[in-house]
């Protein structure tokens, strides 16, 4: 399964690439990428502006996924997603605040921001969400994170309308990958692929903690700790990722709950398998966006979007019992 | 039981009389602030007739019109979040978070798309538009809650609006993508929720909704007590508890429609108004449904000025101020809740 995922990302990436404003054979394609030569145009085009795009939307799919797979599998909310839990406003809001005042903040130092960001917003949703006498039940953090991220977004207007920076951050808040630079890539892709490791590596006591924190106990495993540690991947993840494309959601609502329905309820592989359904995703949806409507292009937030919203209406009709 | 009635009912019209007082000062004070200022003593001359030409001019061509409509606008929000939370018996139920102004959103940007003008008599189709938008939103969250066996779930009720505002959201976005810079930058502000009304001819596109429809939400406040003691209850006292439902609803939905058509889309009004109104003067609708709408007024003057007067020289919109201040409101609720 996993092997036909992996052919799946190869194929969807080779036809982002060779597809766009300019059509290119699929030779040149090839061409490009493994013996580049700068002297060409299309090339040129590949090397500059096609390959870092779809780079940086492959790894960060799979880093939204991630994360998706984490906060679903500790917290057993099935609607856990870096979107609807407000970590992605927080990121956006911190990072519209250093736009205003730090204009010329190099993007390491933007990247550092933006997690940041989504910390403070993630924290501060928990200690809402279990602070209240009923405990934290997945529709409560739901909401929680529905109203932080409606209050953040409109505080990163409020600021963007107050310093003038409202293209820039539009940009932002609908998520978009034409901005990714190879010098981004060097930074973006080692931090994502060692917190993906990392995911990998606690997938075991995930999965036990998914079954039930009693469960999880009686088998040596302290669920409070493979908790935190899990969070605090998912957030590194999807700050890390919001400083890059802007904030796009329901990536990580969607593609857990596929990989879950293909390969069973084992984290070890359920992670693996979303991280490269993940980027087949949003390597897709970054095609359709820039496909729709060329040579304009569609913020990729809006594709994912549509088919993220009939998902999510699905399970929310779906899951009845366990939501409230 | 008759005792305490009487003396809520007092304590609600003391609380109305000085919420009245409270509705004029805001009214004075934003008629006040401005680039031109204007001293309560002169706004008071010129509506008696006596003031300058520039003071008329200024009162009666920009200030007035703007300020109506925030006025309408606020007490249409407020009513209709009360109407909501009654129908719903959900205290969180809000016209924003239910995704009902994303659906008028909506509705304003396939007028704004088609047709291309905010000018001149047309502008009174926008309400009808965002309307129109509601309705849609509203019977698609209806109907994708509604359960066979146990009719509509509160919980899934909201959970399911915000799945649906996330769409519609995303819809309009797509749609504010193709039009020119201009009026993207119009609906753009526009969807934070500014009072962007300036002409008598948008008052008159909102007057109408609010003149019909919040006499007969007041009108109907007892089958709304009947429905929050539960719908086995209010079918036992006698209310035709389908038709009813269906008719209030609609009002809640013309009431935030017309008012975000006018208004932008301003969150929390319809939130924060009825529970404030709700713990000044009890739970009966007839008394906190008034109090819901002069809260709601209040609330959006106040906002509206202080995004206009506080943050020069680029004012922010009226909503953002609102959402400030309601959504940690609305969590402090949330964490209450059991």
């Amino acid at each position: 399964m996993l092997l036909l995922a992996c052919l799946g990302l190869a194929v969807s990436m080779f036809a982002a690439i060779s597809w766009g404003a300019k059509d290119m054979p699929a030779s040149d394609v090839w061409a490009a990428v493994f013996q580049y030569n700068p002297a060409l145009t299309p090339h040129q085009i590949i090397h500059e502006l096609r390959l870092p795009r779809v780079l940086g939307a492959a790894v960060v799919g799979a880093a939204f996924a991630v994360a998706g797979a984490l906060m679903q599998g500790v917290t057993r909310n099935p609607l856990a997603d870096s979107g609807i839990l407000g970590i992605n406003s927080g990121a956006t809001f911190v990072v519209a605040l250093s736009f205003a005042f730090w204009p010329n903040l190099p993007y390491s130092g933007l990247m550092a921001v933006s997690f940041a960001g989504s910390v403070l917003s993630t924290v501060f949703i928990f200690i809402l969400g279990s602070s209240s006498p009923g405990g934290m039940t997945p529709m409560r953090l739901t909401l929680a994170g529905a109203v932080v991220a409606a209050m953040l977004h409109s505080l990163s207007s409020g600021v963007a309308i107050y310093y003038d920076l409202n293209q820039d951050l539009a940009f932002w808040y609908a998520g978009g990958a034409a901005g990714i630079k190879w010098t981004h890539l060097q930074l973006l892709i080692p931090v994502l692929l060692a917190a993906m490791a990392g995911a990998v590596l606690i997938g075991r006591p995930v999965s036990l903690v998914s079954l039930g924190e009693e469960t999880a106990a009686s088998l040596g495993i302290d669920p409070k700790r493979v908790q935190v540690m899990a969070m605090a991947l998912a957030v590194v993840l999807a700050g890390v990722s919001v400083s890059a494309v802007g904030a796009i959601g329901f990536v990580g609502l969607v593609i857990p709950h596929i990989s879950r329905k293909l390969i069973g309820v084992d984290y070890r592989f359920i992670i693996p398998l979303s991280a490269v359904l993940g980027s087949v995703l949003l390597v897709l949806a970054d095609l359709a966006a820039r496909m729709v409507n060329p040579p304009k292009e569609l913020a990729i937030g809006i594709m994912v979007a549509m088919v993220g919203v009939p998902f999510f209406l699905y399970l929310a009709r779906r899951e009845r019992r366990s939501l409230s | 039981m008759n005792g305490s009635q009487t003396s809520r009912e007092k304590r609600a019209w003391r609380v109305g009389l000085i919420l009245a007082v409270i509705c004029a000062a805001a009214v004075l004070v934003s008629l006040n602030t401005g680039t031109i200022r204007m001293p309560p003593a002169s706004v008071i001359r010129t509506f008696l007739g006596m003031g300058t030409p520039d003071d008329k001019m200024v009162l009666f061509d920009f200030r007035l019109p703007r300020i109506l409509i925030t006025m309408l606008a606020g007490i249409a929000l407020g009513m209709s979040g009360a109407i909501l939370q009654g129908l719903s018996r959900n205290a969180l139920a809000d016209p924003g978070i239910l995704g009902l102004h994303a659906g008028a959103a909506f509705g304003l940007m396939i007028y704004v798309s088609f047709f291309q003008t905010m000018e001149g008599p047309v502008s009174l189709w926008i309400p009808l538009f965002t309307f129109m938008g509601g309705v849609l939103t509203a019977a698609l969250i209806v109907l994708l809650a509604y359960d066979r066996h146990r009719g509509v779930l509160p919980v899934r009720l909201i959970l399911i609006g915000i799945a649906v505002a996330a769409g519609f959201s995303a819809v309009t976005l797509f749609f504010s993508l193709r039009l020119e810079d201009t009026t993207y930058a119009f609906t753009s502000r526009w969807l934070l929720g500014s009072v962007w009304g300036r002409d008598w001819v948008h008052v008159a596109a909102l007057l109408p909704w609010v003149a019909v429809l919040v006499p007969y939400a007041l009108s109907q406040s007892r089958s709304l007590n009947a429905f929050t003691l539960g719908d086995e209850l209010a079918v036992g006292i006698g209310t035709d508890v389908g038709r009813k439902r269906l008719l209030l609803l609609a009002a809640a939905v013309g009431l935030s429609s017309a008012g975000v058509a006018m208004a932008g889309g301003v969150g929390f009004i319809g939130l924060v108004a009825p529970h404030l109104a709700r713990r000044l003067v009890g739970p009966m609708h007839q008394h906190f449904l008034p109090i819901a709408g002069m809260l709601g007024l209040v609330i959006l003057v106040v906002a509206d000025t202080v995004g206009r007067s506080l943050f020069q020289p680029n004012a922010i919109p009226a909503g953002i101020v609102v959402a400030a201040v309601g959504a940690p409101y609305f969590l402090y609720l949330l964490v209450r809740a059991k």
